[in-house]
C-alpha cells in the first residue's frame, strides 16, 4: 500500500502542536524541508530533540515553534554559535526555551532505550562531569551482577520522528548509505514515522540490496518525495554541504530582524520545498554536485 | 619558509604527540587539522575516527566539519553512532581523544557548557556533544586551545569534561576510564600534569615565548618544569603540507 503524500500533508496529519518531534540527522539527512513546512504551518510548544539542534532548531525556535530543546551540542557546527537558541535562552527572546541536556552518548542511549522498548539504558559516561546536576533523568543505579554503579538514561519517545533518506519505496521501505547518525533508533523509538526520500524507487531496487535497508515500511507512517529536502546539509552521492549557507547563517541569525526577513523570503513566502530548490538556483545546485565514487557491487547469490 | 604563525606552530606541536598513536578520535577544528597532519607527516598508519560514526577515514579534503562527507568515501568503515560510542569508545579501543575548551582549570577539567550561572547563563556554550565520554574513555587525552586568562580560569563555571578533577587520585577513584589529559597544546607551549599532584605544570615553550608571557595568560601561580624544554620549529615538510593541503584558504595565518 503507498503511503505517498506531500509534506504539508504529512506535517499537517502527524505534527501536532505539544508533540514531542525529532528531525534527526547527524550533519548527514538533516531534513529542513520538514523543518521549513512545520513553521510555515506554525505548529507551537514543541520538545524538540536531536542531539545537534543545528540551523534547522535554530529556526524552528526564532519561528516560535519551539519550548523545550532535548539535545547534547548546541552549535553551529563548524562556525560557532546558535544566535537563535542562545537569544531564547539567555535572554528570553522571543519567548523562553527550557533545556535538556545530556552529552552526545547519553542522548544515544535515550533513543536505544526509547527503540528497544527498554526502561532505561546504562552507559559510563557523566562520571565527574556536572551534568548529571543539572539533569534530574541522569541517574545511578548498582550493578545487579557485581559491584560498582553504572549511569542510566530513561527511553526517548518522540511522537513523530522525521527521517531523511536517499531512497525508499512508496511504502516506506528505506535505505541509507554515508553518515547513519542516529537515524535507525530515532525512528524505532518514535510512535509516527515520516520518511522522506530524494528518490522514490520499486521495491524490487530495496529488495536487491537488503543490507542497506535501515527502516522498514513497518514502522512508517508517510512517505514524502522531496529532493535537495536536506540543503543546505547534505545527502551522500547527491549533494555536498552547503558550507557557505551555514556560514552566511552566522550573520543572518545575529539580530531576529534579519532573522525574521529570512524566514519571510525562504520559508513563509514560498510554498514548498519545489519553490526553495528554484529559487536557490542552478547554480548552487551545481556547485555542490560531487563527482562519482561507486560502491563495488557484492552478490548476494540466488537460492532456488 | 621560515615564517609560520602561532597557530601553525600548535598544529604542528600537536600532529607531533601523535607519533605513536593506532587510533584516534577526532574533533572539530584545530584537532581535526591536526590529526590530518599526523597522518600525512609522524603517523601514516594513524587511524581516524569522527563521532559522526566513520572509523578509518582517509579525508581527500580537509572536513569542514565532522560529518563532511568526505570523511565517509574512501573510509575503513561506517557505522551508526551508537556503535561507535559503544564499540570503539566505551570498549577503550581508542588510544588518544582530542579536545578543546572555553575554560580549563589547572587539573584540566573542562568546560563548553555555560559561562556564569548553569539556569541563568551569561553565555550558553555548545555544551558536550561527544567530549564528556571521549574524556573518560579513551586512553590518553591531548588538550589544545589558545592561552587566555578567561580560558585558564582558577575554577570553572561547569565541569562538561572530566580532567584529574581535585587532582591527586579523585580520578583513578571513579573507576574504569582512561588516563585522563596528558597533555595542554597552547600557542605559546606545551603543559604537562604532574604524576602525584596531578597538576598542570609547563613543560615546553615555542621558539621565542618565555614563562613570563605564558603565566600572564594563567590565572593561577603557574608551576614549572625544572628542566623547560624547547619546542622544534615547524619542518618546512610540516609547513608544505599544512598550508598547501589542509589549510589552502590561509585561515592559520591570520
Amino acid at each position: 500500500m503507498s503511503k505517498l503524500t506531500t509534506m504539508r500533508e504529512a506535517i499537517a496529519a502527524l505534527v501536532h502542536d505539544g508533540d514531542c518531534v525529532a528531525i534527526e540527522g547527524f550533519t548527514h539527512l538533516i531534513c529542513f524541508a520538514a523543518g521549513h513546512e512545520i513553521i510555515r504551518q506554525r505548529k507551537r510548544d514543541l520538545v524538540l530533540c536531536r542531539l545537534t539542534p543545528d540551523l534547522i532548531y535554530d529556526q524552528m525556535v526564532a519561528a516560535g515553534c519551539a519550548r523545550k530543546l532535548i539535545f547534547s551540542y548546541l552549535g553551529n557546527p563548524g562556525v560557532g554559535s546558535l544566535h537563535a537558541v542562545r537569544r531564547a535562552v539567555e535572554r528570553g527572546i522571543p519567548a523562553p526555551l527550557e533545556l535538556e541536556e545530556y552529552t552526545h552518548f547519553g542522548m544515544v542511549a535515550r533513543y536505544i532505550a526509547g527503540a528497544a522498548g527498554l526502561p532505561f539504558y546504562p552507559l559510563h559516561t557523566f562520571a565527574g562531569s556536572d551534568l548529571p546536576r543539572v539533569n534530574p533523568l541522569i541517574r545511578r543505579v548498582e550493578n545487579p551482577y557485581g559491584s560498582g554503579a553504572v549511569y542510566v538514561v530513561p527511553p526517548l519517545h518522540p511522537d513523530v520522528a522525521i527521517i531523511h533518506v536517499q531512497r525508499a519505496d512508496q511504502e516506506g521501505n528505506a535505505q541509507i548509505w554515508g553518515l547513519l547518525g542516529v537515524q535507525v533508533e530515532a525512528a524505532f523509538a518514535a510512535q509516527h514515522v515520516i520518511v522522506v526520500a530524494e528518490e522514490i524507487v520499486d521495491e524490487a531496487v530495496i529488495r536487491a540490496d537488503p543490507n542497506r535497508t535501515v527502516i522498514p515500511a513497518l514502522i512508517v507512517d508517510a512517505v514524502v518525495h522531496e529532493p535537495f529536502g536536506a540543503h543546505p546539509s547534505y545527502v551522500q552521492g547527491y549533494y555536498d554541504r552547503d558550507t557557505e549557507a551555514y556560514i552566511a547563517w552566522d550573520a543572518i541569525s545575529r539580530e531576529p530582524e534579519t532573522l525574521q526577513q529570512w524566514l519571510d523570503e525562504w520559508v513563509y513566502g514560498l510554498s514548498g520545498r519545489a519553490e526553495y530548490v528554484e529559487k536557490l538556483g542552478g547554480q548552487v545546485w551545481q556547485r555542490l554536485k560531487p563527482g562519482d565514487a561507486w560502491s563495488g557491487r557484492v552478490n548476494y547469490g540466488r537460492y532456488c | 619558509m621560515n615564517d609560520y604563525t602561532a597557530s601553525e606552530m600548535m598544529i604542528v606541536a600537536a600532529a607531533r604527540m601523535l607519533a605513536d598513536a593506532r587510533v584516534v578520535f577526532v574533533g572539530i577544528g584545530l584537532p581535526n587539522i591536526a590529526c590530518n597532519l599526523a597522518q600525512r607527516t609522524v603517523a601514516p598508519r594513524l587511524e581516524l575516527i569522527y563521532e559522526s560514526g566513520v572509523y578509518g577515514a582517509r579525508p581527500a579534503r580537509l572536513p569542514l566539519s565532522i560529518g563532511d562527507p568526505c570523511l565517509v568515501s574512501g573510509a575503513v568503515g561506517v557505522m551508526p553512532i551508537s556503535q561507535l560510542l559503544q564499540y570503539y569508545l566505551q570498549r577503550g579501543l581508542i588510544d588518544v581523544g582530542f579536545l578543546g575548551a572555553a575554560q580549563i582549570d589547572r587539573y584540566g577539567n573542562l568546560n563548553t557548557t555555560v559561562i556564569g550561572d548553569y539556569q541563568q547563563p551569561k553565555v550558553r556554550l555548545p555544551g558536550s556533544g561527544g567530549a564528556c565520554e571521549i574524556a573518560l574513555m579513551c586512553r590518553r587525552v591531548l588538550i589544545i586551545t589558545r592561552l587566555s586568562r578567561r580560558t585558564f580560569v582558577e575554577k570553572l563555571d561547569f565541569v562538561t569534561s572530566p580532567g584529574f578533577l581535585e587532582g591527586g587520585d579523585a580520578r583513578a577513584r571513579l573507576g574504569r576510564y582512561g588516563e585522563g589529559p596528558a597533555a595542554v597544546i597552547t600557542d605559546m607551549g606545551i603543559f604537562r600534569f604532574d604524576r602525584i599532584t596531578r597538576e598542570m605544570f609547563l613543560a615546553s615553550l615555542y621558539p621565542g615565548c618565555t614563562v613570563e608571557r605564558v603565566q600572564e595568560q594563567v590565572s593561577w601561580p603557574l608551576r614549572v618544569a625544572d628542566r623547560l624544554g624547547t619546542v622544534a620549529p615547524p619542518a618546512e615538510e610540516e609547513l608544505r603540507i599544512l598550508r598547501q593541503e589542509l589549510d589552502p584558504a590561509g585561515r592559520l595565518r591570520m
